[in-house]
């Protein structure tokens, strides 16, 4: 029997081996996979009761902060201005985890994110916060003209700096309110949760920039800067028939114009008529490569590389060689194509900024310590180069004629320049739905425009190209309005 | 001589674990508070004072056995008592676990003081073998009879009489421990024989391995209608090895290991529950919100947790469900990191080892086989449930030995300690008289 106590000693031990192999595992080696793990919220709990830092506006409204909660956690999340800023700030809840700025800058707002190892030693013994404060570029006095302008409709503003790619403004109706979400209660924020889930009309999404839509007519402001790069678009040539039908190569369906009107010209003319038929036929002697190339040039099938969480991918369709007709109702908006408004606000952009290009869009302006002492600035950078110099100065001036003489005069501001394009993006559904677009920049007169825009107003009735420019440029107009003639914020 | 070293040891590794246990209920209060408890005193008088009553127990009934064992015991239960006050009081509602699982405590060293009167010489016990053995079935069928029987969590382990519940299975597998060795002792040699063949495989006349097959039987039962896989894996372990032990022969080895195969897949092939169990131990991560929750969420606790561990009461291990009974090693794996956890395992084994030592020492075939059988049944119990809690096999609800939340399991862990410890004496005794 001895041998088979020693042997069972032994067997023993191998197993406890085996489990003290599995400990190293879960502990050490995969210890960074498993806390990274994104059903994991240990990750947030660990980060709950230590201090965190207030995001506040560009305008210095506070938008989150952590208050006293007296119950065993500490602090509670609060969300001064509720709804106004639940697409940007997101939430940081116990049962839910975290989003938006609240998740994309976590590190920043527990303080984990600097340089701290030294300090760390000292603060075992003094007790000082480390949470970082972040500004954002987001300015209230704009969130809140846009937000009452798109009043009870369901949709979304975006207005960013085109020379920078700060967002301004981003407005998603319907919102809703973070604080309930932040509740420390478990089941209170579960049941929000599921009952904001539970709403078709979805309000946890950010429209802004998590959902896409048919951008209808005001893509063809992409269509129209890749006619323009391949060089065959000039500002008198070529001149487009006056017609109200156009049949692409490869069917005998032809494409035409709303109500069946007739239009034609050259390229501003059509721009400002929002001509279906010129740019169907724009497209289709563009070519697929180049439309493609243009629209990927503008970001359309790229990862946006915005500080927020969970950016939709704006879409526009590739494999067009046997199927020249998809590619005429594609350079119209139509077809797949979808954009999300940010993606729209972001063509306004790239139009508006002198080299052409699209700057990486971001809300996140500067990170500073307790103290007011700036701790990290956001640097602006490209993110693509949408078009040559030349071509964005000569879009400007083409869609400057939209707002000054085309479907786009709602949009005009007295005493700046603005241009811009109307978009009307018909549902198919009976009686007529569309949604309402503008996109547009704006800058004082002889300068770079310091603003682009994107209002989308979803499923408005009517059908007709006015829809754009009556429901949605109006909205616009105000957030550019405020922008140029408001008093800008005064320095932090 | 030996006496005197083995008590003063006893005492020395009692107040050192108690300091482990004080110093981490301090810790704890601290670290929730910031505050010294208010009744950090009485809670060092009890947890003191319980294991010296124990130890002056020893002193007087088992004066020459082992020092090591009621010291592990004691830390693995104060630590323990500390993770369950910690996952208790983090709770809405807490259900007062550290009240219950101090009497449980009470309860459980009385036990060991009762059972070290009651059984003066282990070798008495092997005259009620066949009593014992039925008790055993018994206990471990009771909680189906109808009335008496409760489901709690799915299992059907549990009994029910008036306010109290218990695991009547806690109980039996000491009682078939006992039963088994002294069948086996008796029997070993015609057992050991090989009258006939099955193809390669020598078999013993099968009139002698009725009861062996009753057993087998019997642990099959408990799978299958108490869905409770855990001890049914326990309770074949603990027979097949001291099978093993007793004939010495590896035939069983191999047998018993067909047979827990064949079990295994047939109950895989038939049972639900048993196939849920297999895939979340697989794939956990297919539904790591519902059925994988517990596991994926178990590992999250370690990979929290690192080599040092969050310190006590600063980690989350309440998210896990049943953090207090089966997954404490996880809240234990979190809070006390890498080091504590290893800690936990080697206390394990040194309570193996200090086990199967018994086993050896003596030369009396009954105790050395019952010495085994009980290491066996502490040595595997923790390995199953550690194991299932790190997914290293599929998991199966036992509980961690003096660890986890529970009366039925700490008062049979007490009792089977006090018979390892009344054979350690017996032996020394006799060798002294030599």
């Amino acid at each position: 029997m001895t041998r088979q106590i020693r042997l069972l000693g032994l067997g023993l031990m191998v197993c406890f081996l085996v489990l003290f192999a599995q400990l190293n595992r879960l502990t050490v080696l995969q210890a960074t996979q498993l806390n990274d793990n994104p059903v994991n919220t240990r990750a947030i709990l660990r980060d709950f009761s230590r201090p965190r830092g207030s995001v506040t506006t560009a305008d210095g409204v506070v938008i989150a902060r952590s208050v006293p909660s007296g119950d065993r956690y500490e602090l509670q999340r609060e969300y001064p201005e509720a709804a106004l800023f639940a697409q940007v700030t997101g939430y940081f809840s116990f049962a839910l985890g975290s989003s938006g700025v609240e998740k994309a800058y976590n590190d920043e707002l527990t303080g984990r994110a600097f340089d701290l190892s030294l300090d760390n030693v000292k603060d075992l013994f003094v007790d000082k916060e480390h949470a970082g404060d972040l500004t954002l570029s987001v300015r209230a006095d704009l969130q809140r003209i846009a937000t009452e302008q798109l009043g009870e409709r369901e949709g979304s503003v975006v207005a960013l700096d085109p020379r920078t790619g700060e967002i301004l403004a981003l407005v998603s109706y319907p919102s809703y309110d973070p604080n309930l979400l932040a509740d420390h209660d478990t089941a209170t924020a579960t049941s929000v949760a599921r009952m904001l889930d539970a709403s078709p009309d979805k309000p946890r999404l950010g429209r802004s920039y998590q959902d896409r839509f048919f951008p209808g007519s005001t893509f063809k402001v992409v269509t129209a800067t890749a006619g323009v790069s391949s060089g065959a678009v000039t500002t008198d040539s070529p001149v487009y028939p006056v017609t109200n039908a156009y049949t692409a190569p490869g069917t005998t369906r032809p494409l035409r114009n709303f109500g069946g009107a007739s239009c034609g010209g050259a390229l501003f003319e059509i721009l400002r008529a929002s001509c279906n038929t010129a740019f169907a036929q724009m497209g289709v002697d563009t070519g697929p490569d180049s439309m493609i190339a243009t629209a990927e040039a503008f970001g359309f099938n790229q990862e946006v590389p915005i500080d927020l969480t969970k950016p939709a991918t704006s879409n526009f369709p590739t494999g067009f060689e046997r199927n020249l007709p998809a590619l005429a109702q594609s350079s119209i908006g139509q077809n797949d194509v979808s954009a999300t408004p940010l993606q729209m606000a972001m063509v306004a952009g790239a139009v508006a900024n002198t080299d052409g290009v699209v700057m990486t869009p971001h809300v996140l302006r500067d990170v500073r310590d307790t103290d007011g002492n700036v701790l990290d600035t956001y640097r602006a950078e490209a993110w693509r180069t949408a078009m040559e110099p030349a071509t964005a100065a000569l879009m400007r001036d083409a869609l400057r004629g939209v707002v000054q003489s085309g479907t786009a005069t709602r949009l005009a501001v007295e005493g700046f320049d603005v241009g811009g394009k109307t978009g009307t993006a018909q549902l198919g559904t009976d009686p007529a739905r569309s949604h309402a677009w503008i996109i547009g920049f704006a800058g004082p007169p002889g300068q770079e425009p310091s603003i682009a825009i994107a209002v989308i107003v979803e499923g408005q009735p009517g059908a007709s190209e006015q829809t754009g420019g009556r429901v949605a440029a109006p909205i616009a107009q105000a957030v550019l309005a405020a922008y140029l003639t408001g008093t800008p914020p005064g320095p932090q | 001589m030996l006496r005197a070293v083995r008590r003063n040891t006893e005492l020395g590794l009692i107040v050192l674990g108690t300091l482990v246990t004080v110093g981490a209920y301090l810790l704890a209060s601290l670290a929730r508070d910031a505050s010294i408890p208010a009744n950090i005193g009485p809670f060092l008088g009890i947890v003191l004072g319980l294991q010296l009553v124990a130890h002056l127990a020893i002193r007087r009934l088992a004066p020459d056995a082992d020092g090591t064992l009621l010291p592990i015991a004691g830390l693995l239960n104060g630590i323990g008592y500390v993770f369950i006050v910690r996952l208790d009081e983090a709770k809405a509602n807490p259900k007062n676990l550290a009240g219950l699982q101090s009497v449980w405590a009470l309860v459980g060293v009385s036990a060991f003081i009762l059972t070290l009167l009651v059984v003066r010489r282990a070798r008495d016990l092997e005259r009620y073998r066949w009593t014992l053995g039925l008790a055993g079935i018994g206990l471990l069928l009771l909680p189906l009879v109808p009335g008496v029987g409760k489901t709690i969590n799915g299992a059907k382990i549990w009994v029910g009489i008036g306010p109290v519940s218990f695991q009547p299975g806690e109980f039996a597998k000491i009682l078939l421990a006992l039963f088994f060795a002294s069948y086996l002792v008796e029997k070993r040699e015609l057992l050991a024989v090989s009258s006939r063949r099955l193809g390669p495989i020598p078999l013993p006349d099968p009139k002698h391995l009725g009861p062996v097959v009753l057993a087998w039987a019997a642990s099959l039962v408990v799978m299958i209608s108490q869905k409770d896989l855990g001890s049914s894996l326990l309770f074949f372990a603990l027979f097949v090895a001291m099978l093993w032990v007793a004939t010495e022969r590896a035939t069983y080895l191999v047998v018993g290991a067909l047979l827990f195969g064949g079990g295994a897949l047939l109950a895989h092939s038939h049972f639900t529950h048993v196939q849920d169990r297999v895939a979340i131990w697989v794939d956990p991560w297919q539904d790591p919100k519902g059925d994988g929750f517990q596991v994926v969420e178990s590992q999250f606790a370690f990979s929290a947790g690192g080599i040092t561990g969050t310190g006590i009461n600063l980690g989350s291990p309440t998210r896990i469900p049943y953090a207090e009974t089966d997954f404490i090693f996880a809240a234990i794996g979190e809070e006390l990191g890498l080091v504590g956890a290893t800690g936990i395992l080697i206390a394990y084994l040194l309570v193996i080892g200090a086990g199967l030592r018994i086993a050896l020492r003596t030369d009396v075939p009954f105790e050395r086989l019952l010495a085994t059988g009980l290491t066996v049944l502490m040595g595997v119990q923790s390995f199953i449930i550690i194991a299932g809690v790190i997914r290293v096999l599929p998991l199966t609800g036992v509980t961690l030995p003096f660890v986890s939340y529970g009366g039925s399991s700490l008062i049979a862990n007490y009792v089977l300690l006090a018979l390892l410890l009344r054979i350690s004496d017996d032996t020394a005794q006799r060798q002294e008289i030599r």
